[in-house]
């Protein structure tokens, strides 16, 4: 398996001699309070990093809970309250603590101002606030979770929210509450990073796909986030001050909160999916050593779902008694939206076409990704349809199809991205044979898993029940038999990962010789993330033909050597 | 491939920097563009924020328009019309007290800052009145609630529901708002601002207007929509 990643180019003496370099954010200062109190954005994204992580795999756990129990058409492992409880959870903290932070929290904070070849985030304090805010919030889910949890789903929907559920409600929404504003703070100082701490000839019309990804995702999140946190801001006044707006005994209308919950949250698949896919078109572009096509296209694509992104919201809603003209138009709007998604994969194809491809382990989940998001999306289609989401409302083809975008889309690009500025990160290089395989355990273990997700919600299995009928049993063990696989692919990088930090190689500035600002200082960067502000005369992804000649040479000569005149090549 | 050129990171060129810029900004204007476009996102996420309850509001108030129209008589109009004159005087203050950072006068900034904080007090002293008043006549949602007619009482406990959700977090705005206007008024007696720089008292500025455009919308929503009178609400029947 050849590698394709270059150690120590020939052409950069500096580096060749020392290794690492010297100084970087790393070691620029020592002991926990340097790292507590920082304002570096790199060590932000790395705090974020170490807390997603953790609820990554406590989330996973529920999730594991919640297959064991499937194995059987029997409710054996837990009980049905346990079960509830388990899932709720699950979606609770894979959403609101993983997912919606994952990209832009761990990879946005540490990339976007490199890519944009600014020294910081515009608000440097106010992105450590937002650390602390959401380590509140984890705390207090935390404290619910040692409570016993709640057992409402993670849409909290009253009245069983307001009025059934146990009084963890309370402490709940109040996390996620407190964490929306974690999610607007990191938005807030995106957008305004973006507007005014671009360097020099870094054009919008340059700026990276991934940093417009970001921009479209910080929309969402600005103008999503408050509405989810006035409403749970509701849910909680109506069980501490007993309101009535959303119980129905008290004259309120429970469906005033399904409108104002997914409001926010449907644009919040967005939120989650859109960095992906920011990452993605990095990824296509780099291993096919090919400018992205049409990238005007996909960087307003972005934009587009922003926008076309909240006005899709009532297709939650068609069996919940909405008016049937209302859901006619967001069944339309729900078919327009995926226009720009559509767009998006077209595109990557088109990139990928002719390119010079090389298959190493980010680009590996790149494809995953393309692949699993267009059934992901297409699945989408069938539940927009009135007639058919009739029939599938509430049954597992709705869980196989979000999973699909949520795991085969944004954790691929999680991972792809982890894997793509790892050597960045912490200037190391792990074992790609290993992260190959991981990515193809990854790959199957998660097809295994949700697939046969399809067939049984198709036939009929509706979400949520602890216990079904016996002829599901097949698929469901196929199903909890691939999450087995997929958890062996996650915990695969986490060893892999860590070990690299202390045998790995040493990486170079550029080990997979890509184009980007990020490739141009070294890795690790310096806490002010060039030693001279770069200038931008280029447009993104200006791979030239003498890029396209070697990609496997090993090192980055005949690519990057002819830079040696230069401190700082854009 | 040398078509890139590249500059030393010079910092603010020229003159020595002054003591507000930030390591990571090039200079204070790029800081004061940051700083005013902060506010604006933030003031966008603010908008939202308060459009989940108007939507509420919007809804119910379509639903049941006439326990609206009947609960909205128990407000007192006089005190939500003198608070609003409250918090007209006040922008106008916050605006005197922007007007005086531009021009280096700390003994403006001193007089109009403490202004905002005396109007703006002088809000909060009547938003107790008023509550303490709805607390005596039983106008609270839960289990004391009480309201005649008796068949209108359930949409009147979401409007008042919808009153203290509204007018509340309007109010915990003011006392942040308030906090904010402290600190400039502890800067501006350090003599932090000058023409060079008043990015601070620009920004809270503009956070307060917006507090005061908030209440603009609820004044009518929630005081006026039972018809006036002026005299007679507050007291209950």
């Amino acid at each position: 398996m050849h590698d394709v990643r270059s150690t120590v180019p020939k052409g950069e003496a500096f580096e060749a001699e020392a290794g690492l370099p010297r100084t970087h954010y790393l070691n620029a200062t020592h002991g926990t309070a340097a790292w507590l109190l920082t304002k570096d954005h790199k060590r932000i994204g790395l705090l974020y990093l170490f807390a997603i992580s953790f609820f990554f795999f406590l989330g996973g756990l529920f999730a594991m809970f919640v297959r064991l129990e499937l194995l059987t058409p029997e409710g054996d492992l837990l009980t049905s309250e346990m079960y509830n409880t388990s899932f709720s959870m699950h979606g609770i903290i894979m959403v609101f603590f993983f997912l919606v932070p994952s990209v832009p929290a761990v990879f946005g904070n540490f990339f976007l101002p490199i890519m944009i070849g600014a020294k910081d985030v515009a608000f440097p304090k106010i992105n450590l606030l937002s650390w602390y805010i959401a380590m509140i919030a984890g705390f207090m889910m935390l404290t619910t979770l040692l409570m016993g949890g709640v057992d409402t789903g993670w849409t909290f929907y009253p009245p069983y929210s307001t009025t059934g559920s146990s009084s963890n409600v309370v402490l709940a929404a109040l996390s996620i509450f407190v964490m929306g504003f974690s999610s607007i703070l990191t938005g807030l100082n995106f957008i305004v990073t973006v507007h005014t701490m671009r360097a020099p000839g870094m054009t919008w019309g340059r700026l990276p796909l991934f940093v417009w990804a970001q921009y479209a995702t910080s929309l969402i999140m600005v103008l999503g986030t408050p509405v989810l946190a006035i409403t749970l801001g509701l849910v909680f006044a109506e069980r501490v001050f007993h309101f009535g707006i959303f119980d129905p005994k008290l004259g309120g209308d429970p469906i005033l909160f399904q409108h104002l919950f997914w409001f926010y949250s449907h644009p919040a698949v967005y939120i989650m999916v859109l960095p992906g896919m920011g990452v993605i078109s990095e990824l296509v572009a780099a291993f096919s050593r090919k400018q992205v096509f049409g990238y005007s296209f996909v960087a307003a694509s972005s934009l587009a779902i922003a926008l076309v992104g909240f006005l899709v919201w009532g297709h939650h809603l068609f069996t919940s008694g909405q008016s049937a003209y209302a859901a006619l138009v967001f069944s339309f709007l729900s078919f327009i939206v995926a226009i720009p998604s559509a767009i998006k994969v077209f595109n990557w194809t088109a990139t990928l076409y002719r390119g010079s491809i090389s298959l190493a382990s980010p680009m590996l989940y790149a494809l995953g990704f393309i692949g699993l998001f267009t059934i992901g999306g297409l699945t989408g289609l069938f539940l927009a349809a009135l007639g058919l989401d009739l029939h599938m409302q509430d049954t597992y083809f709705v869980i196989a199809h979000f999973h699909y975008i949520m795991v085969g889309g944004t954790l691929l690009a999680y991972l792809g991205a982890l894997h793509y500025w790892w050597p960045k990160i912490t200037g190391r290089l792990y074992t790609e044979a290993w992260a190959k395989v991981a990515a193809i355990t990854v790959f199957v273990g998660f097809n295994l898993t949700f697939f046969p997700q399809f067939i049984v919600g198709y036939l009929g299995m509706p979400r949520r029940y602890h216990t079904y009928v016996p002829e599901f049993q097949v698929l469901n063990v196929l199903s909890t038999a691939g999450a087995s696989i997929l958890a062996v692919g996650f915990i695969l990088p986490a060893c892999y990962l860590v070990y690299s930090l202390f045998r790995g190689g040493v990486a170079s500035r550029n080990p997979w010789g890509a184009y980007g600002l990020e490739w141009e200082t070294t890795s690790p960067p310096p806490t002010s993330n060039f030693l001279v502000t770069p200038i931008v005369t280029r447009p993104a992804y200006a791979y030239t033909h003498a890029d396209v000649v070697s990609p496997y040479a090993g090192s980055t000569q005949g690519e990057r050597d002819t830079g040696t005149e230069e401190t700082q090549r854009v | 491939m040398s078509d890139a050129v590249h500059v030393e990171h010079a910092g603010a060129v020229g003159h020595a920097h002054h003591p507000a810029l930030q390591h990571h900004f090039d200079d204070l204007e790029q800081q004061q563009r940051a700083a005013m476009l902060g506010m604006w996102v933030f003031l966008l996420t603010e908008v939202l924020f308060f459009g989940g309850l108007f939507m509420a509001y919007i809804l119910y108030r379509s639903w049941y328009p006439e326990a609206f129209h009947e609960a909205s008589r128990h407000l007192s109009v006089g005190w939500g019309f003198f608070n609003t004159l409250v918090l007209i005087a006040s922008s106008l203050t916050m605006a005197l007290a922007v007007r005086a950072g531009q021009t280096t006068n700390r003994r403006g900034q001193l007089l109009f800052l403490t202004l905002t904080i005396v109007l703006g007090a002088a809000f909060l002293g009547v938003k107790v009145i008023e509550y303490g008043d709805k607390f005596a006549h039983h106008l609270v949602p839960g289990p004391d609630f009480q309201f005649t007619p008796a068949e209108l009482a359930p949409a009147a406990e979401i409007y008042f529901s919808l009153y203290f959700a509204m007018t509340g977090l309007h109010a915990l705005h003011m006392i942040v708002g308030a906090g904010i206007m402290l600190v400039m008024l502890y800067m501006a007696w350090r003599g932090r601002f000058s023409t060079e720089w008043y990015t601070p008292l620009e920004v809270s500025g503009l956070y307060w207007h917006f507090v005061d455009i908030v209440w603009i919308f609820l004044f009518p929503l929630l005081y006026l929509i039972g018809g006036l009178s002026v005299f007679g609400g507050g007291t209950g029947h």
